[in-house]
């Protein structure tokens, strides 16, 4: 158990409860202040300059996000996002155990080209790729689409992984097979609970990257696959301010909500979470 | 499933393990007897680790075999020799219960048994037996009830013996033990050998105990392995380390300090010049230069070797006085409490000729 000592008569501000409990406000408001505009203008029917509320309410915005083109669209992001963080920890969990664990030649090389597509505009070399996609008849797919949505996520999923597997003590997998347990059996009983907070750290990062990601998304899914950031700047570009906070919060909330569930899970563990030192 | 109670043989040929250029074992034998508790004793970096690494099959040797029962266990992985390596560090799965840690093996173990026969559950695969038996282990290594605590709620030595506990529920032929107490207090270690030796005993188990402490390998092993920078120094019974060591490297390592220079004449050891023939004695060395090694409490007053005190030190139970022989050769000697000599007295010295050990002079490398 956690100890919590607080002095009597220090209560407050200064103690570590207090302290815990203003920072927690101080990060909800900040997380969620901004949203409150994108809320009254999703609900907002007419909203001119003078007024503080809007004149008009309407109930368009619920009715667009229920629209079947937008659950749709709710549905390919998903299956997207899931599956780009899933192979995304996957590749970083096998790349970085190559760079956390082994010192072999050329390592640093293999380190900077695993970080290179973030450095290099993922733009540029998208516009390469998708020749050879058309080609191989992945554009306009949504298996083209994560393809190309690993490209700025798998840098970051080997980099956290690589950092983790390198505090990790693999004479814990030693012993697992000391003690009879195969290579693969060793690695799902042992390795990963070991790097579970890395894991969920790199799977909840590349998922939002996955979520949010609009440019590789159009120019590989050719306006074929619609993801919800493609909905959300068509309603921009068509300046229909109602849709555009409607489909805004579509796509803000769900990751506020799963950051927000998985910090309080992960909270009360003796594990550092986004911090990747374990105790 | 093998017989329970059957302790296995070890036989270790010419094992060695290179590291590109670095060797750390080279031509490496040992046979363990079955049921027998050996000591593997050498200082750290001579490949002790290594040895223990290969044999539980972490690592793969360069060179020799490792044979269990005389089967050879190159090629068999890990997971399938019937072989526990207790780490210096208990390695508790943090994420496990104290209960699932011991678990841990059982159910590895276990499963791949019940896929291949067909029909009812054997071996350690039954839920119930596994739990039975994790419970028996625990109360083994007392630490009964314990079972539900977390890893993290456990002292040092409440957590080496987890570490045992997990190793030995899954009633390996063969123990290999790393320094399995160097992190514990004194008093705990102490404790923690009488606990593995008893285990040992119950089991019948054969034993490959690592360590660097010289008291831990004779107060707990039947027979001590002595290796020195990747190499056998000596094997045998612990007294035997003391009383005749297998090489002057074993003799210094088990702190016989005292090392005279001499001659191998006709199956005798001479002491050079002035010492004959007052330091003589039958030897089966060969003949020519020669060194003599007697520990200094094999050495007394009250003889004929006569030798001049240069120093006297306090040692608790007894005195340690450094002497110079005629030739100007040291000889440390320890003498009982109140004894009366001082620096500068002219003394005549006896070796216990039972404990003295002549090595041929090249056997200093």
């Amino acid at each position: 158990m956690r100890g919590r000592t607080s002095l009597p008569g220090l209560s407050g501000l200064g103690s570590p409860r207090g302290l815990r409990a203003t920072t927690t406000v101080v990060v909800v408001a900040a997380v969620l202040l901004p949203l409150v505009p994108l809320l009254v203008w999703s609900v907002a029917g007419t909203w001119r300059y003078p007024d503080v509320v809007p004149g008009r309410f309407t109930r368009r915005g619920l009715d667009l996000v229920l629209d079947g083109e937008v659950v749709a669209a709710t549905a390919t992001s998903l299956l997207i996002a899931v599956t780009v963080a899933v192979l995304a920890c996957a590749i970083g969990l096998s790349a970085g155990r190559a760079i956390g664990l082994y010192r072999f030649r050329g390592r640093r090389l293999v380190q900077f080209l695993l970080l290179a597509p973030v450095i290099v505009p993922g733009l540029a070399v998208t516009l390469g790729i998708q020749v050879f996609f058309v080609r191989y008849g992945l554009a306009d797919t949504v298996l083209g689409v994560v393809l190309v949505q690993l490209m700025p996520t798998v840098p970051y999923a080997a980099t956290l992984l690589g950092a983790a597997y390198a505090n990790l003590d693999v004479d814990y997998e030693r012993q697992a097979r000391t003690l009879g347990s195969g290579p693969w059996r060793t690695f799902l009983t042992v390795t990963v609970p070991l790097l579970r907070p890395a894991l969920v750290t790199t799977a909840l990062l590349t998922f939002l990257i996955s979520w949010s990601e609009y440019v590789l998304t159009l120019l590989i899914g050719g306006g074929q696959v619609t993801t919800l950031p493609l909905l959300l700047f068509a309603a921009i570009g068509s300046s229909d301010r109602t849709a555009a906070a409607a489909l805004g919060l579509l796509v803000v909330l769900p990751p506020v909500v799963i950051v927000l569930l998985v910090a309080r899970r992960l909270r009360g563990r003796d594990d550092a979470w986004m911090g990747l030192a374990r105790g | 499933m093998a017989d329970p109670t059957l302790a296995a043989r070890l036989d270790v040929d010419g094992l060695g393990a290179r590291f590109g250029d670095v060797t750390a074992v080279a031509d490496l034998d040992l046979s363990l007897e079955p049921g027998s508790f050996t000591a593997l004793l050498g200082p750290s970096g001579c490949g002790k680790s290594t040895t223990l690494a290969m044999v539980a099959g972490l690592l793969t040797p360069t060179a020799g075999d490792v044979r269990l029962d005389g089967a050879s266990l190159l090629g068999v992985p890990a997971e399938r020799r019937p072989v526990s390596l207790v780490f210096q560090k208990p390695l508790l799965f943090p994420h496990l219960s104290v209960e699932q840690n011991v678990a841990y093996g059982l159910l590895a173990r276990g499963r791949p048994r019940v896929r291949r026969r067909t029909g009812a559950l054997t071996g350690a695969a039954s839920r119930q037996e596994v739990v039975t038996q994790v419970e028996e282990m625990l109360e083994r290594v007392r630490l009964g009830g314990l079972g539900r605590r977390r890893v993290g709620e456990l002292s040092g030595g409440q957590e080496q013996r987890v570490a045992l506990a997990r190793a030995l529920v899954l009633r390996p032929r063969l123990l290999l033990l790393d320094e399995p107490f160097s992190q514990l207090d004194a008093d705990l270690r102490a404790e923690m050998r009488t606990l593995v030796r008893e285990l040992h005993d119950e089991a019948d188990l054969t034993t490959l105990f690592v360590t660097h402490d010289q008291d831990e390998a004779v107060e707990l092993a039947d027979t001590i392995v002595l290796m020195l920078d990747g190499r056998l120094a000596g094997a045998g019974a612990p007294e035997a380390f003391y009383t005749s060591p297998p090489s002057v490297a074993a003799a210094r390592f088990f702190g016989a300090t005292n090392e005279v220079a001499g001659t191998v004449v006709h199956g005798h050891f001479r002491g050079p010049g002035p010492l004959e023939p007052a330091l003589r004695l039958p030897t089966t060395a060969p003949e020519g230069p020669a060194v003599l090694v007697v520990r200094p409490e094999a050495v007394g007053l009250g003889g004929d070797v006569p030798a001049l005190v240069t120093a006297t030190r306090f040692a608790g139970s007894d005195v340690l006085v450094d002497t110079t022989l005629p030739d100007g050769q040291c000889l440390r000697v320890r003498v009982p409490l109140g004894t009366r000599v001082a620096v500068g007295d002219r003394v005549l010295l006896a070796l216990d000729t039972e404990r003295c050990t002549v090595f041929a002079q090249e056997a200093l490398r």
